[in-house]
């Protein structure tokens, strides 16, 4: 086999030499000005705060922008940032303060009229934003945004600017806990620039956070730098961030072995069995706000008439969640026990065994519970999911092994791939689903309130269950409408409990953030979202 | 040899119009791409009918394939899902994979009609088996198997090239998925220049050229090799058009932004313009590519006449 050796071989002192040329300039230094190399996905979207729904666009505004509020990396804690403050005397009406010497990148102050605008122009249906229902609570949102037809307004009745730094809300219903879910990105502020010369702007977004956009080649690399001027307390402590657009996440995770990488944010399934070898501390697997269910078509008759909830119990006691998070996801997942996650915190409202039995292995149960219900409609279940990302085949097919053996039935459970996300997402929102299906949930900001009344509410926003059920409906209104913080969360959890009766939905478990960096970082911490922080970390 | 080159250009004509119809239908049939963008969340009913009307998807597939066209023949491919135009994209990604496709191109045919020659002229002896075994290894081994050991042992282990390709694709750092595009390839180059040499190293040709007391050199080269070329030539031509479009697992490794990275995000979110666009000029470089190899026969072999 002499010959074959030589192409190979000869291919290598080529790549020798351009290596040298290439990487010679190497030595890369470290301290404040050094830039952080890091994995990253092309935004789906264009980069429009109202209009930015998945992580890799929200990675940019995080750091471009900063709004009234600012979810604490750690705790997840709402805390004011270009809010004064934000106060209200009936849950309903709020008027919300602007911090003085606030300024976008391009030396314009950020006003009251900076938020006002900005969230007029998120809700008007014919900017087609995609997260235009985050301003549905505010008054004045159906007049703007109606369901079919044309706008009859251009702003919101509920919003008005009484001076610079004060505006005042009216929102449409009771929502106490509203002022903490303005530090999602759909709440940023938007500098004049973005209404004068909007095709300009969303080539290069100007925010009012502590990164500058210095580059944006797309689908290729953004170039984010350090913005002098910034002057909140959470300045950036390095020279910028290059986020590097990377098509399948092994290449990022070699890359970062070879050190042409500082950070990646999404280890690769297949890497996680070597990643604590390769990297040793340099991992992180840390919880983030994203909980794996199964939910069922609660419109199917079959699925819940009766006493179908018997069923649906039983089902959620043939999985062996412990085995499935430790064999198949090798600890980057933790078996649920409730329906929320666990960065909420005891007093966010996450509590840990609210589900009871109902969520504990227990295959005799099981068994017995799904017979007692009329057996699986039909004799046999299937797991609907989308084969193109995400590789859910392995846990479906492990989850519905763990059904087949508590029933002792090989043929009761399959899992139903669908081709394309778009698809499964049609037959989703189409009602078309027949049987149950894959359900994931990532929290837009850290409250109870956000795992529970999209998802499970009468038309929640992403109730793909189409479950209703008044007395749930009621507790969760009640519970909005409370002033006291305690006292809310524990109706929540009140709410949260007939869930744990009728099952809509199997919570599987609660997935982790994972990330891994190179030895010349430090201060490297994912927040809640999974999202690295990147403005604390250093280089050396 | 004009009008048989005409002929052939007004050929591409309908096959250009038959293959955006067929992709345009099937990109169709995969479903309604609005709902996608939403993520997990159910679409807003209002936002979602004002994209779909954007897009134009709010009229039936004919009206949807006619508007398509008429845009294309004004240079307008559409825009891609992000809002980029597909025509900027095509901008950016041809010229990558071209590159790549080159650089492929190049080991490909060097090493392999080197192996071939090499293995032809001492045919049924030891470097024949060995070549014969190496090209049978490169044709049964998966590409992504080869693409993912080459990565981790070239670039990580010793690291003697990126794992990955950088902005712009240095050519540089496009042999490591060069050698990894053109293995299958070359291979089937090899074996083919191997069993043409052979056969025809025992034409009569060959040996009058022998017996006049001819250069070595020279009769492999000048007469044995040009003649034996013909059919490899046929398979390289071809091949250009596999490389150019065949790339999408080895542009994913070795995270190439090329046409293949493009036409993957295309499928994927659904985005007929991208993936109709893209195609059809893939579809253009096929039929190209196949009009050039018909005129080199004639240059090779000067018995073969177009009229």
């Amino acid at each position: 086999m002499r010959g074959p050796a030589r192409p190979k071989w000869a291919v290598c002192v080529v790549a020798v030499v351009l290596a040298a040329t290439a990487c010679g300039g190497g030595g890369r230094v470290g301290g404040p000005n050094a830039v952080v190399r890091a994995s990253w996905g092309d935004p789906q979207h264009p980069l429009e705060p109202a209009n930015t729904n998945e992580v890799q666009g929200g990675k940019v505004l995080d750091m471009v922008f900063r709004g009234l509020k600012k979810y604490d990396p750690r705790t997840g804690a709402a805390q004011n940032w270009i809010a004064d403050s934000i106060t209200s005397p009936d849950q309903q009406n709020f008027t919300v303060k602007v911090k003085p010497g606030w300024k976008f990148s391009n030396g314009e102050p950020v006003t009251a009229h900076s938020f006002v605008d900005a969230w007029n122009y998120g809700a008007l249906v014919t900017n087609k934003q995609l997260n235009s229902s985050f301003f549905s609570y505010i008054d004045g949102y159906q007049q703007v945004h109606p369901g079919t037809g044309n706008p009859t307004a251009k702003t919101m009745s509920g919003l008005a600017v009484k001076d610079d730094r004060t505006f005042t809300v009216r929102l449409s219903q009771k929502f106490s806990t509203w002022p903490d879910t303005l530090g999602y990105s759909a709440f940023y502020p938007l500098p004049r620039a973005f209404f004068t010369d909007h095709a300009g702007w969303l080539k290069k977004p100007v925010g009012d956070g502590p990164y500058e956009i210095d580059s944006y080649t797309r689908g290729t690399v953004m170039k984010l730098r350090r913005w002098d001027g910034y002057t909140g307390a959470d300045k950036a402590k390095n020279g910028g961030v290059d986020l590097q657009v990377y098509t399948d996440s092994n290449t990022a995770y070699t890359d970062l072995q070879a050190g042409n990488l500082d950070l990646v944010d999404d280890i690769p399934t297949t890497q996680l069995r070597n990643v604590r070898k390769d990297l040793g501390a340099r991992y992180i697997n840390q919880p983030a706000g994203i909980i794996q269910t199964i939910a069922f078509p609660m419109y199917q008759p079959r699925w819940s008439g009766g006493d179908t909830q018997k069923v649906r119990q039983g089902i959620s006691m043939a999985i062996d969640r412990a085995s499935i998070t430790s064999r198949i996801f090798r600890g980057t997942r933790t078996p649920a026990t409730d329906w929320t996650s666990p960065v909420l915190g005891p007093h966010g409202g996450f509590k840990a065994g609210l589900c009871g039995a109902v969520c504990a292995y227990n295959p005799a149960e099981a068994k017995k519970l799904i017979q007692e219900g009329g057996g699986l409609p039909g004799g046999q279940m299937k797991i609907g999911y989308n084969a193109d990302t995400g590789s859910h085949k392995v846990w479906v097919d492990a989850v519905c092994n763990s059904i087949n053996n508590a029933l002792g039935n090989d043929k009761a459970c399959v899992g139903a791939p669908v081709g394309t996300f778009a698809d499964f997402r049609n037959q989703i929102t189409g009602k078309s689903e027949t049987q149950p299906f894959r359900a994931g949930w990532q929290m837009d900001y850290p409250l109870i309130q956000d795992f529970l009344q999209p998802l499970y509410y009468t038309d929640g926003s992403s109730n793909d269950s189409h479950w209703s059920n008044t007395e749930f409906d009621r507790l969760v209104d009640r519970a909005n409408a409370e002033s006291d913080r305690a006292r809310a969360v524990s109706e929540f959890q009140d709410a949260e409990r007939i869930l744990a009766q009728q099952v809509p939905a199997i919570p599987l478990w609660y997935q982790n953030g994972n990330a891994g960096y190179s030895a010349n970082l430090t201060n490297v911490a994912l927040n809640q979202f999974s999202v690295p922080v990147y403005n604390d970390i250093t280089v050396s | 040899m004009g009008r048989y080159v005409i002929r052939r250009l007004l050929q591409m004509v309908p096959v250009f119009l038959g293959t955006t119809l067929l992709i345009f239908v099937m990109v169709y049939a995969l479903g309604d791409p609005v709902a996608a963008m939403f993520g997990d969340r159910a679409p807003d009913p209002a936002t979602a009918a004002m994209i779909r009307h954007q897009l134009y998807l709010d009229h039936p597939l004919w009206q949807q394939y006619l508007h398509y066209m008429g845009n294309i023949f004004q240079g307008d491919f559409g825009t891609a899902f992000d809002g980029q135009p597909v025509t900027q994209l095509m901008g950016s990604a041809f010229p990558v994979t071209l590159r790549l496709t080159l650089v492929a191109f190049a080991i490909e045919g060097l090493f392999g009609i080197g192996l071939g020659l090499f293995a032809g002229l001492r045919r049924g002896r030891l470097a024949d088996t060995g070549v014969l075994g190496f090209t049978l290894l490169m044709i049964s081994i998966p590409v992504f198997v080869i693409g993912y050991l080459l990565q981790y042992f070239v670039a990580v282990k010793w690291q003697l090239a990126n794992p990955a390709v950088a902005d712009g694709a240095p050519f540089g750092d496009l042999i490591l998925p060069g050698v990894v595009l053109a293995g299958v390839s070359l291979a089937y180059v090899a074996r083919l220049t191997r069993t043409s040499v052979a056969e025809n190293s025992r034409a009569d040709y060959i040996r009058t050229a022998v017996a006049k007391g001819m250069p070595r050199r020279r009769v492999t080269t000048i007469h044995l090799l040009r003649n034996s070329l013909i059919p490899v030539v046929t398979y390289l031509g071809t091949d250009i058009g596999n490389l150019m479009a065949g790339a999408i697992v080895t542009e994913r490794i070795f995270n190439v932004k090329g046409v293949g990275f493009q036409l993957y995000q295309g499928i994927l979110r659904q985005n007929p313009p991208t993936v109709v666009g893209f195609v059809t000029i893939l579809v253009l470089i096929f039929l190209l590519a196949n009009l050039l190899v018909d005129l080199l026969y004639a240059v090779l072999d000067p018995r073969i006449r177009y009229a």
